[in-house]
């Protein structure tokens, strides 16, 4: 989706920057002497401001955007301590709970006063299904504390470790904030590690799209005539490829004997092969522009060379769209692989990513006693929306002078 | 005008060709080719097929022959005979297989473009109009929802609304008893009335994205000095807008087939996965699963191909609807 935005923005030339429609402010003064004076002085500060004091100036006024930028930083400090934030660890399963409704957290008790803690359940199993059926056991009355010591991990797969932000105090309690899947794991525990995998797999392919677009972008741009015409046709031609069905072809391609960490870079390298055509075709749009300016006269008149023009005179005014459009482009990286890895095509079991997570909630039937499996997709959303934000004010902000 | 399209379908000739070449090279991608997964299926059977009639079935299907040969025996096949290969999980040659499901594919793709078109033009206007308005706010929001949605959640979560709270699956295109069915006008009736939910949700991040485009471009038009001089002139408000700068940013509607149509096929193949409709989408993930790479291949040909030509429909519809653009092929 993310990407169809991205080609849409570069298919339709200006558009770019007639999506700018933010309000600018009326440069008109009101009238009065001592609005004129407080005009004069914020005119010096813009005069003297470095560019991207000015660009995150403009981004503040963005305000969805704004909070955006700190949902997006928040869900990354996640990936960085999923650890220590999961009340357990991914693989850690029992048998009892399998597919155990989430728990609702409590902070008051009756007789045990302030504190935090959930209800067991009463588990029964059905003579018909063989499905365990669960019940809230309101009497009972399980604590849960901050910065327990639970279930042993290897922090950064370095430490070895067992304090954990949140659980219940007893390891053997049940404590599902999220329900437990078909194997008795903690849900919320699976979707704190997932974010790992999706949202690095965003990174990462934005990192090799942004090479690809550079490069060859700032070839057809710069130099123009016959590598121009062949690089724009290429990417026609990979813009006219509908990606699902050539992303499924390209990932059944993948030898099914390859480990997780080959098959995350093989599936980041197919995301990033169709992916840097958007990007290339901003960079070119901006370095055809670029070519005309002044100031790269001057550079070229006072005999700097090509690639000190590009890198020193070029690349620096437009890293901020750069940087706006990089933002762009990574939810619908992680839409690709959630996409992928929710066929069973991506990335596979024990491997965990919230398209692995999905592909729990593929089967109706699991879905509609089990609803709660439907919640990465919930994470998925919130992560993408917010990204989506901030990409959007960061492209309104990128031009700070307008 | 004619030279502009004659030079158009050359270039859609050379973009068919690198399709077909790309494609081909997809199929011969994984491990072992067709002869060693019909071994495989019979030594499953508990059959051996001696080395000679093993050596004399790859000399039949040329399997031995360079890349380019063989590329030249499949694509020739397919161009003059309409023989597109044999799936090996079918047993059966892959052009009796596809054509009803592209047939479908394509027809479910085009009503989602309609109901994108019929959705986001009138709702692009409104928001441009009557910019910063709450509607206009909420236009936005639900742009942006719709964009951040994967269409396959939107799938999980419909269908978990119809079995919950409507007792009925939201699965499929057709009733049961219509399945196998002639078409005829009961069929077609039934058609449509489980047509809405999947070109819903396989519009609904298209739609956002029209939304968004329409608005800026109509938002560009809208106080220029044009638009200023007829209001001047006295002319009404709603003929103005639709004389003017309506038609003016209407381009995108035909320029937007070329990016619109490839998401739209691509969203219909993964909502069909989840909900089980009669498209290409179903049968080509079965045949990725399985490697059945011939059925595989002529998919995403066929599938490209299709785009490929709705998107040079769209720029030649472009080319008669905008002068500016015309012109400009004229001049070269």
């Amino acid at each position: 989706m993310q990407e169809l935005e991205n080609q849409l923005e570069s298919r339709s030339g200006g558009a770019a920057s007639a999506l700018d429609d933010r309000p600018t402010p009326d440069p008109a003064p009101a009238g009065g002497a001592p609005r004129k004076g407080r005009r004069r002085t914020k005119d010096t500060a813009r005069g003297t401001a470095s560019q991207w004091t000015l660009i995150w100036k403009r981004f503040r006024r963005h305000k969805i955007a704004y909070v955006s930028v700190w949902v997006v930083v928040a869900i990354y400090l996640v990936v960085a301590f999923a650890e220590v934030l999961a009340p357990s660890t991914p693989a850690h399963q029992n048998a009892t709970y399998t597919y155990a409704p989430p728990q609702q957290l409590h902070v008051y008790h009756e007789t045990e006063g302030w504190g935090l803690y959930v209800h067991g359940f009463i588990v029964e199993r059905n003579e018909e299904t063989f499905a365990n059926e669960f019940e809230v056991d309101e009497s009972s009355y399980i604590p849960v504390g901050l910065f327990v010591d639970g279930e042993e991990y290897t922090m950064w797969g370095l430490f070895p470790m067992n304090t954990h932000l949140i659980a219940a105090e007893n390891p053997e309690d049940p404590f599902y904030l999220w329900g437990a899947d078909r194997a008795g794991r903690d849900l919320l525990t699976r979707v704190i590690y997932g974010s790992r995998v999706s949202l690095s797999i965003g990174l990462v392919g934005v990192a090799l799209s942004l090479i690809l677009g550079i490069a060859l972008g700032g070839i057809s741009g710069y130099y123009g005539g016959k590598p121009d015409t062949i690089i724009q046709r290429l990417i026609e031609f990979l813009m006219s490829i509908p990606t699902m069905p050539l992303w499924l072809a390209l990932s059944a391609a993948i030898p099914t004997s390859w480990g997780p960490l080959q098959r995350y870079f093989a599936i980041t390298a197919i995301l990033s092969v169709l992916g840097w055509t958007g990007m290339a075709r901003q960079v070119r749009g901006r370095f055809l522009s670029l070519r005309e300016e002044d100031f790269i006269m001057a550079a070229q008149l006072d005999g700097a060379s090509k690639p000190r023009i590009i890198f020193r005179h070029m690349v620096p005014s437009f890293s901020s769209h750069l940087i706006a459009s990089l933002t762009m482009s990574v939810p619908g990286m992680i839409l690709g692989e959630t996409a992928l890895s929710f066929l069973g095509l991506g990335l596979q079991s024990p491997a965990v990513s919230w398209g692995v997570l999905l592909q729990d909630a593929q089967n109706l039937r699991t879905i509609e006693t089990s609803p709660w499996l439907m919640l990465p997709g919930l994470a998925l959303f919130v992560t993408v929306l917010s990204m989506n934000f901030v990409g959007d004010g960061l492209r309104d902000a990128a031009d700070p002078y307008k | 005008m004619g030279r502009y399209m004659l030079r158009r379908v050359g270039l859609m000739l050379v973009t068919l060709l690198a399709i077909s070449f790309v494609t081909f090279w997809i199929i011969q991608l994984p491990p072992g080719d067709y002869v060693s997964t019909l071994v495989a299926q019979a030594e499953a059977r508990g059959e051996v097929i001696s080395p000679e009639r093993m050596a004399a079935m790859r000399a039949r299907y040329g399997l031995d022959d360079s890349f380019l040969v063989q590329y030249w025996n499949w694509i020739s096949n397919i161009i003059f005979r309409g023989d597109f290969g044999d799936s090996f999980a079918w047993n059966r040659p892959v052009s009796t297989l596809i054509w009803d499901r592209v047939g479908l594919s394509f027809f479910l793709s085009v009503s989602t473009l309609l109901m994108v078109w019929a959705i986001s033009f009138p709702i692009g206007i409104y928001s441009a109009v009557k910019q910063y308005s709450p509607g206009d706010y909420v236009a936005t929001f639900f742009g942006f929802v719709g964009m951040a949605i994967p269409e396959f959640m939107l799938a999980l979560v419909f269908m978990w609304i119809g079995v919950k709270y409507f007792g009925q699956s939201a699965g499929g295109l057709f009733s049961p008893e219509y399945v196998d069915a002639a078409w005829n006008i009961g069929k077609l009736m039934d058609l449509f009335s489980h047509l809405w939910l999947p070109v819903l949700i396989i519009g609904i991040s298209g739609t956002a994205g029209l939304i968004r485009i329409t608005r800026a471009n109509l938002l560009d038009e809208l106080y220029k000095p044009y638009v200023i001089t007829a209001r001047a002139k006295g002319l009404p408000e709603w003929k103005l807008l639709l004389k003017y700068p309506v038609r003016m940013s209407l381009s995108p509607f035909f320029s937007t087939v070329g990016w619109l149509l490839p998401g739209l096929i691509s969203g219909e193949t993964i909502i069909s996965i989840v909900l089980s409709l009669p498209t290409t989408g179903p049968l080509l993930y079965g045949a990725t699963l399985s490697q059945d790479m011939y059925l595989v291949g002529s998919f995403i040909l066929i599938l490209s191909a299709l785009t490929v030509v709705g998107t040079l429909l769209s720029d030649l519809a472009l080319a008669w609807w905008d002068p500016r653009i015309r012109r400009s092929y004229q001049g070269s």
